[in-house]
């Protein structure tokens, strides 16, 4: 495979799968890091229901996101589980009972509260798992040979959990801008209410991130300050995202804010990879130190390249099924 | 006391990986009869599957719910604590369970929301068609999961290099020699799981009067196929012992308890294998039997554990327990599904009560089997993780302690309790309320989804102010 480079294909296919689930399941574990600042029962009933049908497809992006890995980066994989141990765990467990809440929540009566709790508890830690990796990633791992070397709790420290509660709020905004599209009434206006606060609480983190990140890692500072040139297009898209987002809330245009926080999403994403580009595991090895034998990437290529076009088809086949708004008439209790 | 992060390891991952293997056995075999019970409802527009359907798939539901959430477990597992396995190996499990992911995944959790919510919202025929390919999903999956599973018990079409496995050939790494018995032994059991829920739930709906048709309907059904696939069951667990006996011979041998190679081997009943003394406390058999399965002669030479180094054994009481409690099953098993197929073809299988009192009981021992079934083969791999190329304490994660791996032994211990624990707690009610009074709510019901006033015979007191049932 010298013509091609197969490692270089696989990057754009993971960092594409990784920023679907991002935006997925971003926006329903969002809904649960909201559902206990929900005014009414009824707006979390709403809530639950505008992503029941989609939720464990949303989820299934992580699998793709670990198995993919695992196929095509496989000391990404390696080296990340171990070194976050502690932290897959979490994931894991809040994961296991957002996951359970949905459906035992409405078949429980005196014990209903409880799933509410479970849901948004298990949503938010969740939520900041994820942030804590990607601060970690930030961060670097200490290895040696393809192992890491480190201890238990090195991936802790308060710039990963300014990245964990940054995401938590990234998410929050998400959901907030997904239920405007999705609800309406009582639900919709609360929704429209809380949006200003979480995009302030978003641009709060973005910027703390975007002043701490070269500040602690000489080498981010130095890929910005040498590609000034071309760079300088991010923040200013970033600036005329949010002012789009901000108009839509105002003039409460539905479907505006959704996809104005997906695109500052997108933003922030390719920001991320430009800044730790090339390195899988940083602080030494690159994507192509990490990838597995070019004969796996090969194999799963071919039949990623057949398969997914038909996964996304049927994906956005359910959305458009469940379009619309949710209200009393759609939603649990088929 | 120091505490083993091997040890540890393996406890943890034996727990998740059975709590997760319970849940898709049953929903392998629920799937299709979901899918067999659309499509039935679609040819004939009889309501009476119309409520079984929905009756099950509100089951379905909540099991395959717990499904998922301990499959993203499983699917983190090999990083977190065989993380040098995990990089050795990734050349083949990468792309196995990525394909996993992208052909089996999909397609079970999007066609599952439609299955689920859509009933209303699409026609008849994509309503079918979402059930078929949530049954084909979970097929397809179970297929690429036994590959990889069964790669590491009869390793093929890989070579070590440096520590990381190299992929000589694909067809022989996925087609590798344990593959087939194993997928279909596998796919049998969750038939059989399935069946004997169904049948179980059906007899005890009908012990007590409830849903009489629906629920005769399916007894009947369910019958017909398990007085079938229980007996094939013998017969594909007999080739996939044979198989075993041929690539792994160790643990036939652990199952059969041998110590010394012999003709004429014995097969045992009953004994108390010691592993320290390399011989059994008691034993009980049936002369020569054992050689005659394996080996088709009543003379033919089974070899004995004592051929292996001790340190290359399994732990033999569990293989030889674990066999045995599949097998007695499997065969108890038979002996009902006759049973019912008699009682049936004599018209009076919804009157004996006695028949339907034993069948209610049947319901977990499917679950038992599949574990005794899943302890034999994978106590028996033991100490190979890649069977005869790499051991289980080569593929651990170097900088895994003690401890961690203690927190998270117990934090999951902790966490499936409370989700098992109140997932059978839901099941139970769910079923306690039966198909009846679902179709009977929905017909009140109508178009609208909640009014309260909808359910008419409260379960429970507390039933009342649940608006709405899935
Ligand atoms: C793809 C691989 C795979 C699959 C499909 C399964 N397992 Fe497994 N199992 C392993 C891969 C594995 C492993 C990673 O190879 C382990 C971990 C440590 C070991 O020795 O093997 C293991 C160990 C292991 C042990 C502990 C054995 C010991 O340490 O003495 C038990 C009891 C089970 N498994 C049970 C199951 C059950 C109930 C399964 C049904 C779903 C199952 N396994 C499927
Ligand atoms: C250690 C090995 C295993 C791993 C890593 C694993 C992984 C997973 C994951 C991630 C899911 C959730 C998928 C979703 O979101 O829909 C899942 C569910 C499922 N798994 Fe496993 N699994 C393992 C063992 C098995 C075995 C042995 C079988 C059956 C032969 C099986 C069959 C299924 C099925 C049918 C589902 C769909 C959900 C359900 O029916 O409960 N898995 N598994
Ligand atoms: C009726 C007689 C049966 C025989 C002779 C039989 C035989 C076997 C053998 C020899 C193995 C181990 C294969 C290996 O590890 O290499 C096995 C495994 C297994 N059995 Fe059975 N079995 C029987 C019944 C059942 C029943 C009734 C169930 C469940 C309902 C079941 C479920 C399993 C499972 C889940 C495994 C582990 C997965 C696998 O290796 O296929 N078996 N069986």
């Amino acid at each position: 495979m010298e013509t091609i480079d197969l490692t270089l294909i696989w990057i754009v296919i993971i960092a594409i799968g990784v920023f679907m689930y991002v935006l997925m399941d971003g926006f329903d574990l969002g809904v649960g890091i909201l559902f206990p600042f929900a005014p009414r029962d009824h707006d979390r009933d709403v809530m639950m229901n505008s992503v029941a049908p989609v939720w464990d497809g949303n989820e299934t992006w992580l699998i793709l996101g670990g198995a993919g890995l695992l196929a095509a980066f496989p000391l990404v994989y390696t080296v990340f589980l171990p070194a976050l141990y502690i932290g897959v765990f979490l994931l894991l467990a809040g994961l296991i009972f957002r996951g359970v809440a949905f459906e035992f929540r409405f078949k429980a009566n005196r014990s209903r509260r409880l799933w509410d709790h479970a849901f948004n508890i298990g949503s938010t830690v969740a939520a900041f798992a994820q942030g804590a990796v990607v601060g970690a990633y930030i961060q670097g791992f200490e290895t040696e040979g393809f192992n890491y070397v480190g201890g238990p709790l090195d991936w802790l420290t308060p710039f990963t959990v300014m990245t964990g509660l940054g995401v938590v709020a990234g998410y929050a905004l998400l959901g907030s801008t997904w239920l405007i599209l999705k609800s309406s009434g009582d639900t919709q206006k609360w929704a429209y209410r809380i949006t200003p606060w979480l995009i302030a609480a978003v641009v709060g983190f973005f910027v703390l991130v975007s002043i701490w990140t070269p500040l602690a890692e000489s080498r981010v500072l130095n890929r910005w300050l040498e590609n000034a040139e071309i760079l300088w297009i991010f923040p200013v898209l970033t600036v005329i995202c949010l002012w789009w987002l901000w108009q839509g809330v105002r003039s409460e245009r539905e479907g505006v804010p959704f996809v104005a926080t997906m695109a500052l999403f997108g933003l922030f994403y390719v920001g991320l990879l430009i800044s730790m580009w090339p390195y899988a595991v940083p602080p030494e090895h690159t994507f192509w130190d990490a990838a597995s034998a070019p004969e796996a990437q090969l194999f799963l290529l071919l039949g990623f390249l057949f398969v997914i076009p038909i996964v996304l088809g049927y994906t956005a086949w359910t959305y458009w099924v469940f379009r619309g708004k949710v209200d009393d008439e759609t939603g649990y209790g088929h | 006391m120091e505490l083993d992060p091997l040890l540890l390891s393996r406890i943890q991952f034996a727990f998740v990986v059975s709590f997760h293997a319970i849940f898709p056995v049953f929903t392998i075999g629920l799937a299709s009869f979901i899918a067999f019970l659309e499509a039935l409802l679609y040819r004939t527009g009889n309501p009476v599957y119309e409520e079984l359907s929905r009756f099950w798939t509100k089951v379905f539901a909540v099991v395959f719910g717990m499904g998922v959430v301990s499959g993203i477990v499983m699917s983190f597992q090999f990083g977190t604590n065989w993380s040098v396995f995990s990089y050795a190996a990734a050349n083949y499990l990468g792309p196995v369970l990525s394909y996993e992911v992208v052909t089996a995944f999909f397609l079970e959790a999007v066609f599952l929301g439609v299955l689920l919510f859509g009933r209303d919202k699409v026609p008849p025929g994509a309503h079918l068609f979402s059930a078929l390919m949530v049954a084909i999903g979970t097929f397809i999956s179970s297929f690429w999961i036994l590959s990889a599973n069964s790669w590491m018990q009869t390793p093929a079409g890989a070579e070590l290099q440096d520590g990381i496995f190299q992929i000589t050939s694909w067809g022989e790494a996925i087609f590798n020699p344990s593959f087939w018995p194993r997928f279909f032994h596998m796919g049998l059991a969750s038939f059989l799981t399935g069946g004997f829920v169904v049948v179980g739930v059906s007899a005890w709906f009908l012990l007590r009067g409830k849903a009489r048709e629906s629920s005769r309907k399916a007894l009947r059904m369910t019958i017909a196929l398990l007085a079938v696939i229980a007996p094939a069951q013998l017969v594909v667990g007999d080739i996939h012992g044979l198989n075993t006996f041929e690539h792994q011979p160790e643990k036939v041998a652990a199952m059969e308890g041998t110590w010394e190679t012999q003709e004429g081997a014995p097969l045992l009943l009953f004994a108390i294998p010691s592993q320290e003394e390399e011989r059994n406390r008691f034993e009980f058999g049936i002369p020569k039997a054992a050689s005659l399965i394996l080996t088709h002669e009543l003379d033919g030479e089974v070899p004995g554990l004592k051929e292996w180094a001790p340190e290359d054994r399994p732990h033999v009481a569990t293989v030889f327990w674990s066999f045995r409690v599949m097998v007695l099953i499997g065969l108890v098993m038979i002996g009902v599904a006759f049973w019912g197929a008699w009682l049936t073809w004599r018209g009076r299988i919804e009157d004996s009560s006695r028949f339907l009192r034993f069948a209610t009981w049947m319901i977990p021992t499917p679950f038992i089997a599949v574990l005794a079934g899943w302890f034999v083969t994978e106590v028996g791999r033991q100490p190979w993780l890649v069977h005869g190329i790499m051991r289980l304490e080569e593929g651990l994660t170097p900088s895994l302690t003690g401890g961690m791996a203690l927190f998270s032994l117990i934090g999951f211990i902790l966490v499936y309790t409370v989700v098992f624990v109140a997932g059978a707690y839901y099941l139970i009610r769910v079923i306690k309320s039966g198909p009846e009074r679902l179709t009977r709510a929905d017909e009140a019901e109508g178009r609208a989804k909640r009014p309260l006033s909808a359910v008419d015979t409260p379960i429970e007191a507390s039933d009342a102010d649940l608006p709405e049932e899935k």
